[in-house]
């Protein structure tokens, strides 16, 4: 059955009185956080679940803002009435990150010393400012403890210090083709991304809110991006060596293959949508997350969490590897913690947690169903 | 990969009764989880699987047990030494391409291994093979030779043969016959499943 409609919140979250201090030292203020909701808090408030959204997503995770929207929610798949994240039993909420552009405060929005926007004077922002502030968002919501906390790739980075940081408050944890700090290869296709937008002359260090936005550079960013998403079969499979309006047998200098002329569309789409700063503060605070690193190692991250684990990888994922979920898994082993893992098979690279929703929905169903056994009978 | 049979079942009392209570436990090729459960509920075990099959993954995740999805032939690479009481391996041994890396590892990542396999010096199996000189088709191993997941056939005596020179130390073993425990002279030619409880340090042995 298909989602409802549903809308988007925006709560101010910091204020003068109350700013927000930054991991880098820099105070905030104020913030603005957009968010929706699906289903119900119970009178208890011990049913919500919080959605984390991966790098260029937004709040709204589920179901339609317009009865005649074209498509629902980045994850309706996997929340509604009977779905995974089951709305019916959960209250389920997904926020804006700090540092985005989608409702959220972030280099887009407007300073208040200045009355001009933020661009490059925004403060550096971490994978932890954004958690803190989703913190002040389920505190002002009435809820203490979370049953569970969902994330994909940089929303798993984000479940991750979740639970470094509030480890009673978090139930449950679903990590999603995530990691607890990025590769070498990773940081680089960030790098060339950010660089793509900061050589678009458009950019202007910045400075570009009233003027044209430096679209090109953004749309190559995202373009690169989108590369890293897939795997080598994927693209074989969804676009092999064909060309885009044609019959495969006449070539001219303006023909596009079929992998150019999605990857334009792909990078063209975004640049609606997505404020090139937002696209450098966000990928450097990916590059920086590094969860070992700030807390003295893993075990350390994880040594006082209450919270029992589902790990999810994906076999074609070459940019958040199996590899680096089987870190985590192991390093939770290591102390004693309650954790699942497994790998799914899928020719979907990346993009796999946004696609392969029927077997991960049984995972997570199962996993969020679960009752642990105890000794002596259940 | 393990037949869940009645016998299967049956098996199970034997591991559970091997099984110091608080044990931290690892069940290689766990299935549903249902040995698993018994252990954590029976001996406040400290339990986690491994299975190769997503859909036994998912079961043992609805019935709230830890478990890691991992194939047995790759070794337990990812496990630190000496992480575990005990590593249990039921009715599996057969099927793994490198049964001896296995038991190495068994014992690597855990101070003490529990194995069950079946007997393939079985009397029914040895008047099949030795009088009618066929493959054993019978209750206890169903599979015709074309089409068995069983790829390596030994004995209890086999096994102990190999144990010795691995400096493993066999602490204790039940013989059992369709799930039940015989004490017999013989076991090697009455029992059709074995079950021991094995030790890298020297012990001796108990039955």
């Amino acid at each position: 059955m298909r989602n409802g409609i549903v809308q988007s919140i925006d709560i101010t979250i910091a204020t003068v009185s109350e700013p927000l201090l930054l991991e880098s030292g820099r105070t905030l203020t104020p913030i603005t956080v957009r968010y929706e909701t699906y289903g119900s808090l119970n009178e208890e408030r011990s049913n919500a679940i919080l959605v984390l959204h991966a790098f260029s997503g937004d709040a709204h995770a589920a179901g339609y803002h317009r009865a005649d929207d074209r498509a629902p929610g980045w994850w309706d798949t996997m929340i509604g009435p009977g779905r995974a994240l089951d709305t019916n039993r959960f209250f389920v909420i997904s926020s804006n990150v700090l540092g985005s552009c989608q409702g959220t405060t972030g280099p887009g929005s407007e300073n208040p010393e200045t009355s001009r926007p933020w661009a490059m004077s925004f403060p550096a922002i971490t994978i932890g400012d954004m958690v803190e502030v989703q913190h002040r968002l389920v505190t002002a919501l009435g809820i203490e403890t979370l049953f569970a906390v969902v994330g994909g790739s940089m929303g798993g980075m984000q479940a991750l210090e979740w639970v470094a940081r509030y480890p009673a408050k978090v139930e449950r944890a679903v990590l999603l083709a995530t990691t607890t700090q990025l590769s070498a290869q990773a940081i680089a296709f960030n790098a060339v991304g950010r660089n793509a937008i900061m050589s678009d002359p458009r950019w202007n260090k910045g400075d570009y809110y009233h003027a044209e936005p430096p679209s090109q550079g953004l749309s190559v960013a995202r373009m690169v991006g989108h590369i890293t998403y897939l795997s080598s079969e994927s693209m074989r499979m969804k676009f092999g060596r064909r060309i885009q309006d044609n019959d495969g047998t006449a070539r001219d200098t303006e023909d596009q293959f079929a992998v150019e002329s999605y990857l334009s569309y792909q990078g063209e789409k975004f640049v609606d949508r997505f404020d090139a700063n937002s696209y450098i503060y966000l990928s450097r605070a990916m590059d920086a997350f590094d969860l070992a690193g700030s807390y003295g190692g893993l075990e350390a991250a994880f040594s006082s969490a209450e919270t029992s684990f589902l790990i999810i990888s994906y076999s074609s994922d070459w940019l958040f590897t199996t590899e680096q979920s089987k870190e985590i898994v192991f390093a939770l082993a290591r102390t004693g913690k309650e954790v699942s893992y497994t790998e799914i098979q899928s020719p979907y690279g990346h993009d796999a947690f946004l696609i392969e929703y029927e077997l991960q929905s049984e995972l997570i169903s199962s996993f969020l169903r679960s009752r642990r056994i105890t000794p002596g009978g259940r | 990969m393990r037949e869940s049979a009645v016998a299967g079942d049956l098996i199970y009392e034997s591991i559970v009764d091997l099984v110091e209570p608080g044990s931290a436990v690892l069940d290689l090729g766990c299935g549903d989880c249902t040995l698993l459960e018994r252990l954590i509920q029976e001996k406040s075990a400290r339990g986690r699987g491994v299975d190769l099959d997503a859909r036994m993954i998912q079961e043992c995740i609805r019935r709230g047990v830890s478990v890691f999805h991992g194939d047995l032939d790759e070794g337990l690479k990812d496990h630190p030494s000496g992480s575990y009481d005990v590593v249990i391996l039921s009715r599996t041994m057969q099927m793994v391409h490198k049964p001896k890396f296995l038991l190495q590892e068994m014992l690597r990542v855990g101070k003490k291994a529990i194995i069950t396999f079946p007997n393939f010096a079985y009397l029914v199996s040895r008047i099949q093979m030795g009088i009618f000189g066929r493959m054993p088709v019978n209750r206890h191993l169903p599979y015709p030779w074309y089409d068995t997941p069983n790829i390596h056939f030994f004995t209890y005596r086999d096994f102990a043969e190999l144990c010795g020179p691995l400096g493993i130390t066999i602490e204790k073993t039940i013989f059992l016959k369709h799930g039940k425990r015989i004490t017999t002279p013989f076991p090697n030619i009455f029992a059709t499943d074995i079950c021991c409880r094995l030790s890298a340090e020297p012990s001796s042995q108990s039955i």
